[in-house]
């Protein structure tokens, strides 16, 4: 199947500092697809993701996003182009309720390129997706579990009607009832149409929910195929993600 | 005195409570959202006085004063606006303090603006219209205007709420305030957002100066004092919090006003004047609460705010090159007073910029290795000035057992309010030494049998050797390269390395065993030491000390002095100072309106090196020997 490209990295490169985080990373995320970067701490999967978000302070080469040149835009246009971003450490405003962080995520309906709407959402399909947010919909983000904010910041973005979601980490840290969760909801997300570019270290997790994989090491990608292909391959498994 | 005039005068400081909570709920939102310290909102308060003022006489009438008063506060609002986008925008990604320097090259400007559009002399607004008469309280006389500014308080407080919780615009707001970063990552248009929080918060700072007109005239001296006011009202209260500054702006106009209407006590058959304590009472008060409670009345653990700006790169030990250019800078002073033997005004003008490099060094010590923002140094080079000048007064002492006392006593000070200090940090720390700073000040000032008061000690002049101006030099050149000397000893020593540490990540460094508050604690009692040097040596060169020369003034030069070098080099300072001290010099001379020119000369420095001068050149070299 020849699907539009969504996301289109080439020559991609950051630095924090004088340091070089990433080495001319070239990736594609394709439509309705979901991908997950993999690599061990410290690989650069989360700095991949704040570069084509626009959240490094120096980075170089090109980004493409449903056809346009996204590489020097502020992390603001980049967002109200249809991207969306949830982060590791999950930045939930947490002097704010359940509602108001989801207000704050807010944007108008979106269209794919081609004309078909991208699905629109609101806090109560939010809610019907994520059930244990609805029961705290008054609390304030610092007081819900750290699954809850995971939830939290998935719907935050998604409130944001996006076309393709940068999914940084999201089995990190969470209970594995939690992690199943997440795994199902991606599942949801992909039959909606939307594409996602996961990070992961869980090859289990990624295993459920991905397509295709990129492995990351030391900044540079060192294999990219379909997850199969990675699931039958023990010695590219065990060069890249053993830890 | 009668527990009714006690009550009336407490009627009378919650009216000036509610201008100085509009000007201080201004200076938290924008701090809130922006992370920018204004020193330029009280600025704008000042000009919301002298644009309200002069509407009211020149309109007349009702219009002219309410109308007047709506209009200046949307024009502030404008102003602020425009600051915003034209200068703010741009420096978002440097260093906070950088931020803060060019808001006080702002403070600079728009004194000087004011003085050349409306004159030197107080501007007097009408009386309200409407409001002219009195209403009888507790058998007394009160203004209705003051009755009018009691309510006018609580209401904005209550649309302020309003606005923060009910709008998106507030939400909005509460949500910058966390992580603005991720407010963008989810499609936020930081930059309007920024902007519109910034005309608002002008605006309220307008129309706090603005509602003044009835009550005081409008002085070029009000910047100042405002802000002061504001910054400890927004600190007591808690960052952020707005009903936390009306609590705290209703505790320091009550605190304020009760010590005037107390008046002279007798305690124990001492005649104490309360009423003196009105200078030094917010600043007590800000101490006690900071100590007690770090965070403000009603304010929280400041959340750890990202840091835009890039990381810093780490202090080296200086290369050959920049090690012979200092050896060279001591050659060219020591050989300074022959050279100069015919314009005997390069060497006053030397020991000034000795003085001022020295100082400067001492703040640097804790401000960038230290990480510890001082906004109080004046506190040491004033307790080293006046311990030096006061020893020669009482006791005769002659020069050198003077300036031994001098560092002594500055450090004994800095090691009683670091000791304080040290247990917070950010802008907390910050208004803390200030807080010392200004009560060290105030003692000076009001202590008048032993200090000499607002006149100072007069009559220090330098004895045998050191009594003409070359020796003086020599001197002041030796004490204060042998400072810095040693300030960059204890840098490279595992002190310095621990210092830095503890400013980098406070956690890993107590995990690996180093008392983070002790080494901070010692470093600010170091840096105090080396500024009582300096202080010693400028009561000596001035031949006289006085509470004008040790105020909040010379604090915020020695900011400007070590963030115009760069504060991650240990050459910034000495750079940053020598440049403000000749520039300050070679400005007065030219013009009145030298504060402005030298706030322009600031705001461009500031916009051409985001790092500070020697920052900037090392940028520039490192680019160039990164060219392809």
């Amino acid at each position: 199947m020849n699907r539009e490209i969504m996301l289109e990295a080439e020559n991609l490169s950051a630095w924090y500092g004088a340091a070089r985080i990433l080495y001319d990373l070239a990736f594609e995320v394709k439509r309705g697809e979901v991908v997950a970067l993999m690599g061990r701490n410290g690989a650069g999967k989360s700095t991949t993701m704040k570069a084509v978000m626009g959240l490094m302070a120096r980075r170089e080469g090109s980004v493409r996003f449903n056809g346009r040149d996204i590489s020097r835009l502020e992390a603001y246009r980049i967002a109200r182009l249809g991207l969306g971003f949830t982060p590791e450490d999950r930045r939930i405003f947490s002097d704010l309720t359940v509602v108001e962080n989801l207000d704050v995520g807010r944007q108008d309906p979106r269209k794919f390129a081609d004309g078909t709407p991208a699905p629109a959402w609101t806090p109560e399909k939010l809610f019907a997706l994520f059930p244990n947010l609805a029961e705290r919909r008054h609390h304030l983000g610092s007081q819900l579990s750290g699954g809850e904010q995971q939830m939290l910041t998935v719907a935050r973005t998604l409130m944001g009607n996006p076309l393709l979601v940068l999914l940084d980490e999201p089995s990190e840290g969470v209970a594995p009832v939690i992690v199943e969760q997440m795994a199902n909801t991606i599942v949801e997300l992909k039959a909606q149409g939307l594409s996602l570019l996961l990070s992961e270290q869980n090859l289990h997790f990624a295993a459920l929910v991905s397509d295709r994989v990129y492995l990351l090491e030391k900044g540079h990608i060192c294999w990219h195929g379909s997850m199969a292909d990675l699931l039958d391959n023990a010695e590219v498994q065990r060069s890249f993600l053993t830890v | 005195m009668s527990l009714n005039s006690l009550l009336f005068q407490a009627l009378d400081g919650l009216a000036a409570a509610s201008g100085l909570f509009f000007v201080a709920a201004g200076l938290s939102l924008i701090f809130g959202v922006t992370r920018i310290i204004n020193i330029a909102h009280g600025s704008l308060y000042m000009l919301g006085t002298y644009v309200a003022a002069t509407l009211a006489n020149h309109i007349g009438g009702a219009l002219g004063f309410w109308g007047g008063i709506l209009t200046t506060a949307v024009l502030i609002g404008l102003i602020g606006a425009v600051i915003e986008v034209v200068l703010l925008r741009r420096i978002y990604r440097a260093p906070e303090l950088f931020q803060l320097l060019a808001t006080f090259a702002l403070v600079l400007v728009i004194n000087d603006a004011t003085l050349w559009t409306w004159g030197p002399e107080d501007v007097l607004g009408p009386r309200a219209p409407g409001l002219r008469g009195a209403v009888e309280v507790l058998g007394r006389y009160l203004p209705s205007y003051d009755v009018f500014l009691i309510a006018a308080g609580p209401v904005v407080l209550i649309a302020l709420h309003f606005v923060l919780i009910r709008t998106r615009f507030g939400r909005l707001i509460r949500a910058a305030t966390q992580d603005r970063e991720m407010l963008g990552a989810l499609g936020v248009n930081q930059a309007l957002l920024f902007t519109s929080v910034f005309a608002l918060g002008s605006l309220l700072s307008g129309l706090g100066g603005a509602l003044q007109i009835a009550r005081e005239p409008a002085n070029l001296l009000m910047d100042l004092t405002v802000i002061s006011d504001a910054f400890v009202v927004v600190v007591v209260g808690g960052m952020g919090s707005i009903p936390g500054a009306y609590l705290a702006a209703v505790v320091i106009a009550e605190v304020k006003a009760l010590c005037i209407s107390i008046g002279v006590v007798t305690i124990a058959g001492v005649a104490v004047n309360v009423s003196k304590l009105t200078l030094v009472a917010e600043f007590l008060v800000m101490a006690l609460v900071l100590i007690a409670r770090p965070y403000g009345l009603l304010g929280r653990a400041q959340s750890m705010v990202r840091a835009l700006a890039e990381p810093e790169d780490p202090l080296r030990p200086a290369g050959p090159a920049l090690k012979l250019l200092g050896a060279a800078a001591v050659v060219a002073l020591a050989l300074l007073p022959l050279l100069a033997r015919n314009s005997p005004y390069a060497l006053v003008l030397g020991i000034d910029v000795l003085i001022a490099v020295l100082f400067a060094a001492s703040l640097h010590f804790i401000m960038g290795p230290g990480g510890m923002h001082s906004f109080g140094h004046a506190a040491y080079f004033g307790l080293g000035a006046y311990a030096a000048a006061l020893l020669v007064k009482w006791f005769a002492l002659s020069m050198p057992p003077a300036l031994i006392a001098a560092p002594v006593v500055a450090l004994l000070g800095a090691a009683l309010f670091g000791w304080f200090a040290v247990r917070l940090s950010g802008v907390y720390l910050a208004m803390l030494t200030l807080a010392f700073a200004q009560i060290v000040w105030s003692i000076v000032f009001q202590w008048s049998e032993v200090t000499g008061g607002s006149n100072g000690v007069l009559g220090i002049w330098p004895t045998a050797p050191f009594d003409n101006r070359a020796a003086l030099f020599w001197l002041t050149a030796a004490l204060t390269v042998v400072g810095i000397l040693l300030l960059r000893t204890f840098l490279f020593a595992p002190f310095g390395y621990a210092m830095r540490a503890g400013r980098d990540s406070p956690l890993r460094a107590e995990a690996i065993g180093i008392d983070v508050k002790r080494v901070h604690w010692i470093g600010f009692t170091i840096a105090g030491a080396v500024c009582g040097v300096a202080g010693g040596v400028f009561a000596f060169a001035k031949g006289s000390i006085s509470p004008e020369t040790i105020d909040v003034s010379r604090s915020i030069n020695g900011l400007v002095m070590v963030l115009l070098g760069g504060i991650q080099t240990l050459s910034g300072p000495i750079v940053g100072a020598s440049v403000f001290a000749l520039l300050q010099d070679t400005i007065m001379r030219q013009t009145e309106y030298w504060r402005a020119l030298l706030g322009g000369v600031i705001l461009l420095l500031v916009l051409a090196f985001p790092a500070g001068i020697v920052g900037g050149l090392g940028k520039l070299g490192t680019a160039w020997r990164r060219r392809p």
